[in-house]
This record gives structure tokens, C-alpha cells and sequence, in this order.
């Protein structure tokens, strides 16, 4: 098997991590949690960073109107079979195709976790803006719109008295790297395939 | 030469002056109060290094500080009714203060003792006793609630006790008070030879710390007044001291200090304890209770036993001596090692060390002076290890630092002098504010005393504080004795009397300590273990109201079909499950108390409404940003009315 074809097959392997590991963490830091609340967020699961987590985020959130974070999304179904989709995809590439499908994969897995990167955004967004109008707290922002709740997509920000934080976890990475594995099992390829024409 | 000497001796008085100057800015207050101020702060968000559990004497409670800082952090319920945490009041721990004689919600909380592993203080539980109706109780420190009380039979004034072996083998039970037993209607008289001294060795469960008489020792009728375990080389005896070895019943302070020594009272416990395995003893009937409570379903039960095993010392040869001990002495302390007995004599000059080397080769030499009902006395002189001759008046108790030192209390000068094992020299002497009783090293109880600080507890305080009225706080008194010399740091007000305490570093119990109940292990036979599930039942005359609790509201809060003359449960669960938010609730007319319930827990208060109305409750911890709007109603009709039994929450109103 060749040097690119062994790269491609772990880059097709790699995203398997995230049923290993979660893919995101959102984290809400206030003086009173001196051991800040958080979520991770897995490929089919939300979990507590520590026990009743979600619970107690849901107390809370409860105050401005929020709904509780659900036990289960449509995603959770999805995204999985997507997954398992793609990696088959990409074995298959990896024993039967030439390096031009692993460019194939790479664009494919970009466009499908920006998707999914897109669609997490809308959940977020949703979760955060769709009130209860009958909230016991209303705030508004100083332009006078209603104030939203919604936790950073990538990156940190104050929403009233918390501080919310969301990275990136290690199946986000084990997806990254599978992605940029199968670029570079692209260029190896292609550089075999100029070396093997000339000679 | 001559220059090298002088120079020499310039140095020489240079460095005496500097001493001096030392040791003159030490004992000028102001140098010392910022030194001492600085010693004792624990800065906002830091933890003390030590927990310290000061018995509340008679308000029957443990309270819980922080050392050094002097801070109160908790005053846990033990032997006495409290309404802040419905301890007693609620249907889940009324059990728990039940007795032979019925419910008896008070008592007289005297020495708190940690549990042990191997010699060395674990900080899984403390033991302390109830000194008026004899009873023993267990409380958790992964919770710091009383999960376990023991009654104690045969016996009166339960007051050399609770003292734990350094296994926690067995925790101790000695009666202050001899009295009939089994008790009868006698002369008073006739107390002499009559009355007897039960020594209850009660055995703790490794796992559990569960606690069951394992064997009384009837002894003869003295007052047997403090104990300890031996450890180290005398593991596998205890010591207890006696006074009223005249045996008198009639103006004691006169009548039962005649005699110049009175006894320690030396029992080998592991040779008993092979005797009563081996079937040795004899049943016979008593009552007593045993309060057990249960952390799956939240409540206690009360179980009434109906024998316990008694030994007569007779029946097991070699296992009790006496050491004669002057005068009427009070505490009774073994050192680290394990080789010296300190009999305080209270009415005597001096301090008396027995040895527990010399005492063994007295027993094998068969040095016997005598004996008191037939237990052996040994000779004075052949157990003394020395004395401490004239530290003060008064003597009391003595805890060590583990460094080869003791320190002793002396109730009459009111002091804690220092002074060594083995050569009986006094080194250091601090004045106490004032009438020291006993005093506290943290560990000082074990083979590992912790030598760092110790405690003294007086009895009064007199200009000490802002008088509040003729009474004036109690209090407590921090050394360092960390140096030669001890220093005083810090006074602070205690609950009741601070009678005795234990203490241990924090490290130890802080790791251990439970958040919350998980609702899932919530076996409450009334739980409710989300809103869905919340109802109200009538059974005849007694309504039950499944409620539960979550910020900000009661679930359910608007109930009707309630009548005068009913019997209303209200069994509440905290369905939050998050560290430290408890929710209370308290209904108005109720005749016992408000409920205060950990997240995950549940409990139940009884209310018997007498009168027709609507009547609100509510929750009294102030729980959230919406605690005040934490309420509900309860329509209570007319005994004889149909109303139909109704609940909702959040119905919308039209
Ligand atoms: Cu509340």
C-alpha cells in the first residue's frame, strides 16, 4: 500500500474519536459556581462536566425563559450516521481510489462539518432567543431589543452575571486532524503520482 | 589574647542585650497583638487548618470551629432538640431522642472523641456522650449530622466517656453515678455494697461505625469519673479514674473526699473481650434504645433492646486493677506511648504518673496491697512513675504534643502549664480567662497529636467579653505551642458549656464531605422524586401532601379539601441537586418546626390545623432570587365539610 493510501486510511479513521471523546464544551463561570457549571457536547449526547450540571443550567436559565436544554436533538441521530457515512467513504477511497478522491473527501468533510458547525449555530441561537415571554426576568439590550441568551459558537462572552466559554474538545480535534490528514495524503499522492510519471 | 578576649566578651553582651531586647519586645503587648492577629488570620476564601469539635455541654450539641481562626461554622444537633434543622421536630429524626424513658429531647454533651485507625486520628466519625439519661452518639463527618445514638443501661451520669480505642474497637462508657442494678426501690442509705458502676464497652462497626454494647463491666459502687484507652504498648487496656471510694451518697464534697487516694481503675478489655467471646458473662434483662438513622431513606428508627451482657470483674482473674491514685482524681490521660497514666488529683498538690511498665511487673510479681470487693490494689509505689510536684492548684486534664511534653489544666489557679514526661519539671506556665476545664491539642487524643496549637475551654469569662446580661459567653483560648514557651493567639465564645473537644486537621474531612443526596438513592418510604409525581392522599383522618421543592416554587402550592381535626403530613423533597441549596418550608399554626431539606433529601413535619382558613407556607432559606415568592396556600374547610381534596400548581387562574 503506498504512503499516501496509509495516511488516507487514517484520516478516514481518525473522526471515529469523536464516539470516543466529546466534540465541544460550553462552561458558564459566575461567583457563585466557584466550580463553574458545564456541558460537553457529543456527537449523539449532552453531558454534565460534573453531576447535575445540566440540571442546575437549566435552573438557572429558567429565570430569563429559557427552555431546558433537551435530553435529545435530531442531531444526535444524524450526525453519527454522517459520520459512519463518511469514514466508509473514505476506507473506501483510501484502498480503491487515487489521490484525487482524497481531495474529494477533504472538500466533502469540510463542507459537512460547516454544516453541522452552521446547524449547531441555529440550535444555539434558537435556544437562546425563543423566550418565554412569560420569563420572570426580561432584559434588553441598550439598543432596546430583547436580549438574547445565546452561548458563543467558538470563544468566550458575558451574558449577564456568567461568563460562558466554548472550545473545541478532543473529537473536534480527532475530526480536524482526520480532515487535514486527508490534505495531506492529497499532496503526498499527488507528488508520488508526478514522481512515478516522470521516472 | 587579651583583645580577642575582649572583643569576645563585647560580642558576648551585645548579644545578651539583643536577647533581652528580644525577649522584652515579646512580652510587650503591642509587638505581641500584631503577631498574635497575624497567626490566627485565615484570609477571606481560606480554609482553616484544623477542625475543632467543642461539645456544647449542656445546651447537649457539638459545635464545629476552625483553628486557628476561632470561627463557628455548624452547631450540629446531637442530643437536644433543634428547630433550624428540625432536628428532633421533624417525623425523620423524632427517633432519634427516643429512650427507655420515652422521648427525651436534651442532654448534657460532654467529650466528643474522633475515631481512630491504627493510633491515629481518621476523621470518619465523632463519638460523644449524653452525661444525664446515659447515651452514646455517633456523628458523621461526611455529613456532619448524627446518624446514631446508643442508650446506655445500668448506668447514671454517663461521664467517662466517649473514648475511643485506637482501632476503634469499642468507644466507652463509664457511669458517673453507681446505682442499683437492676434498679430498685431501696434505702439510700444502704448505698454501700449495694450500688454498683456499669463500665460499658461499646463496640463500633469497622465499615459502618455502627455501635452494640458489647459487654458492662459491674464494678463496685465508686464514681467513676474520666477514662482513656491505653495505646501504643498498653493498646488493649483502658483507664478509668473513681472518686467516692468511701462510697458515701450524702453531702459529697465532704463525704467523699475523705479517703487521701481514691483509684484509677486499670481494665484489660482484650482479655474480657476473649472471656465474652468464649460465651463468658451473663444476659440479663435491661432497656434500652438504639436510634439508627438510615441516609437512603433519610429517617431514623428506634429499636428498644431488651438484654445486654454483664461481667462480674471477679469472674475474669487479672483483667481489673486498682491503682492507687491521690485525691479524688478527675481526668485520666495516656500519652502518645502508651507508658504514662496521668491521674489529675484534684483535691491534691501534686500530679501523679503512673507507669504502665511498672504497673505489668507489678501484676506479674504479684505485688498486691489489697484488694476493694476483691479487685486487686496494687501498691503506690510500685506503679508511680513520678510526680509533678506543686504546678498548680487544681489540677484537671492533660493533652500532649507528641514532642515528649504535657499540658496540663489547673481549674483553681486557672493556668495551662507545660511541663516534661519522664523528668516532671515544669517548663512553662500561661494564665487562663478563667477556670480552665479541659483542654484540646488537635490529635492530642491519639499516638499522633498534631502539637501545634491547643485549645483551653473555660467555664467563665467574666470582664473577658460585652456582658450580656448576668450570664456572660463561655469560651476557648488558643495557644501556639508550636515554640518553648506558649503563646496566647486568640479568645473565642463558645455554644453552652465547651465542655471537652476533639480536633484533626481539615485535610482530613474535607475530601470526605458529601455535596448532596442523589435523588436516584433517595429511598424516603413519602419521597417524590419529580413534580409529575406529587399528590395529596387522604387516608381517614390523615392527609399525606407529596410535595416537592425546586427554585423558586412548591409543588404542588394551592391545596383544598383539608379540615380542621386532620393529621397533615407534609413529606417534602428538595429536588435540587446542587451543593449547598437547601430549601425550608414552615406552615403556619404548625406545634413543631420549620423543615430546612439538603437537596436530594426529603422530610416530613406534622401540622394539625385547628382552625378554617387559607393558610400560606413558604420557604424559609432564602434560596433564590425569587425565595420570597417560594409559597403556597392550604384551604382548610370545616371538619364536617365536603370539600373535595384538590392541588395544583400554576393553574391558570381566570
Ligand atoms: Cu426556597
Amino acid at each position: 500500500m503506498k504512503r499516501s493510501n496509509i495516511i488516507m486510511f487514517i484520516a478516514a479513521l481518525l473522526p471515529l474519536g469523536l464516539f470516543l471523546f466529546p466534540l465541544w464544551k460550553i462552561t458558564l463561570e459566575a461567583p457563585q459556581y466557584p466550580t463553574p457549571l458545564g456541558m460537553y457536547i457529543h456527537i449523539n449526547d449532552f453531558s454534565d462536566v460534573h453531576p447535575h450540571d445540566i440540571k442546575n443550567i437549566n435552573l438557572m436559565n429558567h429565570y430569563v425563559g429559557m427552555k431546558y436544554i433537551p435530553e435529545a436533538i435530531p442531531e444526535f441521530k444524524i450526525f453519527p450516521i454522517g459520520i459512519i457515512i463518511t469514514t466508509v467513504i473514505g476506507l473506501i477511497i483510501a484502498f480503491k481510489g487515487n489521490y484525487k478522491w482524497f481531495l474529494f473527501w477533504f472538500v466533502l468533510m469540510i463542507v459537512l462539518s460547516s454544516a453541522g458547525l452552521y446547524d449547531f449555530y441555529l440550535w444555539e441561537h434558537d435556544y437562546g432567543h425563543d423566550l418565554d415571554p412569560k420569563a420572570i426576568m426580561k432584559f434588553t439590550n441598550p439598543d432596546g431589543s430583547v436580549m438574547g441568551f445565546q452561548p458563543p459558537l467558538f470563544g468566550s462572552k458575558d451574558i449577564l452575571n456568567f461568563k460562558a466559554h466554548s472550545y473545541p474538545r478532543l473529537g473536534a480535534l480527532f475530526l480536524g486532524v482526520g480532515i487535514a490528514a486527508s490534505f495531506i495524503a492529497y499532496l503526498i499522492g499527488k507528488k508520488n503520482n508526478k514522481k512515478s510519471v516522470t521516472m | 589574647m587579651k583583645n580577642i578576649l575582649k572583643s569576645t566578651l563585647a560580642l558576648l553582651s551585645v548579644l545578651v542585650a539583643f536577647t533581652s531586647c528580644d525577649n522584652a519586645s515579646k512580652s510587650n503587648s503591642g509587638a505581641l497583638s500584631s503577631s498574635a492577629a497575624e497567626k490566627v488570620y485565615v484570609a477571606p476564601g481560606e480554609h482553616d487548618e484544623f477542625y475543632a469539635f467543642i461539645s456544647g455541654g449542656f445546651s447537649g450539641q457539638l459545635s464545629v470551629y476552625g483553628l486557628p481562626s476561632g470561627r463557628l461554622f455548624k452547631v450540629i444537633p446531637v442530643f437536644s432538640q433543634d428547630a433550624e434543622k428540625a432536628y428532633g421536630y421533624n417525623e425523620e429524626t423524632k427517633p432519634m431522642l427516643n429512650t427507655s424513658h420515652g422521648f427525651v429531647p436534651w442532654d448534657d454533651a460532654h467529650h466528643p472523641d474522633i475515631s481512630q485507625t491504627k493510633g491515629v486520628v481518621d476523621g470518619r466519625w465523632v463519638f460523644i456522650n449524653g452525661n444525664n439519661t446515659p447515651r452514646i452518639a455517633k456523628i458523621d463527618l461526611t455529613t456532619f449530622e448524627t446518624t446514631e445514638i446508643i442508650e446506655v443501661p445500668n448506668s447514671a451520669g454517663n461521664h467517662s466517656s466517649s473514648f475511643v480505642t485506637e482501632n476503634s474497637e469499642y468507644v466507652v462508657a463509664g457511669t458517673r453515678f453507681s446505682v442499683p442494678i437492676p434498679q430498685k426501690d431501696m434505702p439510700i442509705k444502704d448505698y454501700k455494697g449495694n450500688f454498683k458502676g456499669a463500665l460499658s464497652f461499646i463496640s463500633i462497626d469497622p465499615e459502618h461505625g455502627h455501635m452494640d454494647i458489647k459487654f458492662q463491666l459491674i464494678m463496685p459502687g465508686f464514681d467513676y469519673d474520666l477514662s482513656h484507652p491505653g495505646r501504643g504498648k498498653s493498646h488493649g487496656w483502658f483507664f478509668f479514674t473513681t472518686y467516692n471510694t468511701e462510697e458515701a451518697s450524702t453531702l459529697m464534697e465532704v463525704n467523699a473526699s475523705q479517703n487521701d487516694k481514691d483509684f484509677i481503675a486499670a481494665v484489660n478489655w482484650k482479655k474480657i473481650e476473649e472471656y465474652v467471646n468464649n460465651g463468658g458473662g451473663t444476659m440479663m434483662p435491661a432497656k434500652y434504645a438504639h436510634n439508627v438513622y438510615d441516609e437512603a431513606t433519610h429517617s431514623a428508627t428506634s429499636t428498644m433492646k431488651k438484654e445486654v451482657r454483664v461481667v462480674n470483674p471477679l469472674e475474669v482473674p487479672g483483667a481489673v486493677y486498682f491503682l492507687p491514685t491521690p485525691k479524688s482524681p478527675h481526668g485520666c490521660d495516656v500519652d502518645p506511648s502508651g507508658e504514662y497514666i496521668v491521674g489529675n488529683g484534684k483535691l491534691s498538690a501534686n500530679l501523679t504518673v503512673h507507669s504502665f511498665t511498672k504497673m505489668l511487673a507489678a501484676i506479674e510479681n504479684n505485688k498486691v496491697a489489697g484488694d476493694a470487693y476483691g479487685i486487686p490494689i496494687l501498691n503506690f509505689e510500685d506503679v508511680l512513675a513520678g510526680v509533678v510536684e506543686q504546678p498548680g492548684l487544681g489540677p484537671l486534664h492533660t493533652e500532649f504534643d507528641g514532642k515528649g511534653n504535657a499540658y496540663t489544666t489547673f481549674f483553681i489557679s486557672s493556668e495551662v502549664v507545660k511541663w516534661k514526661l519522664g523528668t516532671w519539671e515544669v517548663v512553662d506556665r500561661q494564665p487562663c480567662y478563667y477556670s480552665v476545664g479541659h483542654l484540646m491539642i488537635p490529635g492530642g487524643n491519639s499516638q499522633k497529636p498534631f502539637g501545634k496549637y491547643v485549645v483551653a475551654m473555660n467555664k467563665i469569662t467574666k470582664d473577658r467579653y460585652l456582658p450580656t446580661g448576668p450570664e456572660v459567653t463561655q469560651s476557648a483560648q488558643l495557644y501556639d505551642i508550636s515554640g518553648e514557651k506558649m503563646e496566647l493567639l486568640l479568645d473565642f465564645p463558645t455554644i453552652g458549656e465547651p465542655h471537652y473537644a476533639a480536633g484533626c486537621p481539615a485535610d482530613l474531612i474535607k475530601p470526605r464531605s458529601k455535596k448532596l443526596f442523589k435523588l436516584e438513592d433517595n429511598k424516603h418510604p413519602y419521597a417524590t422524586l419529580n413534580e409529575a409525581d406529587t399528590k395529596v392522599v387522604r387516608d381517614g383522618k390523615t392527609v399525606h401532601i407529596y410535595m416537592t421543592t425546586i427554585r423558586s416554587h412548591f409543588a404542588p402550592d394551592n391545596i383544598e379539601g383539608v379540615k380542621v381535626g386532620d393529621k397533615v403530613y407534609f413529606h417534602v423533597t428538595n429536588l435540587e441537586q446542587d451543593y449547598d441549596v437547601p430549601h425550608g418550608v414552615s406552615m403556619i399554626g404548625a406545634n413543631t418546626s420549620e423543615l430546612l431539606i439538603m437537596p436530594g433529601q426529603t422530610e416530613t413535619f406534622l401540622w394539625e390545623p385547628k382552625q378554617i382558613g387559607v393558610w400560606p407556607f413558604y420557604c424559609t432559606d432564602f434560596c433564590s432570587a425569587l425565595h420570597q415568592e417560594m409559597q403556597g396556600y392550604v384551604r382548610v374547610s370545616p371538619a364536617n365539610s365536603n370539600t373535595p381534596l384538590k392541588w395544583s400548581l400554576g393553574e391558570d387562574i381566570e
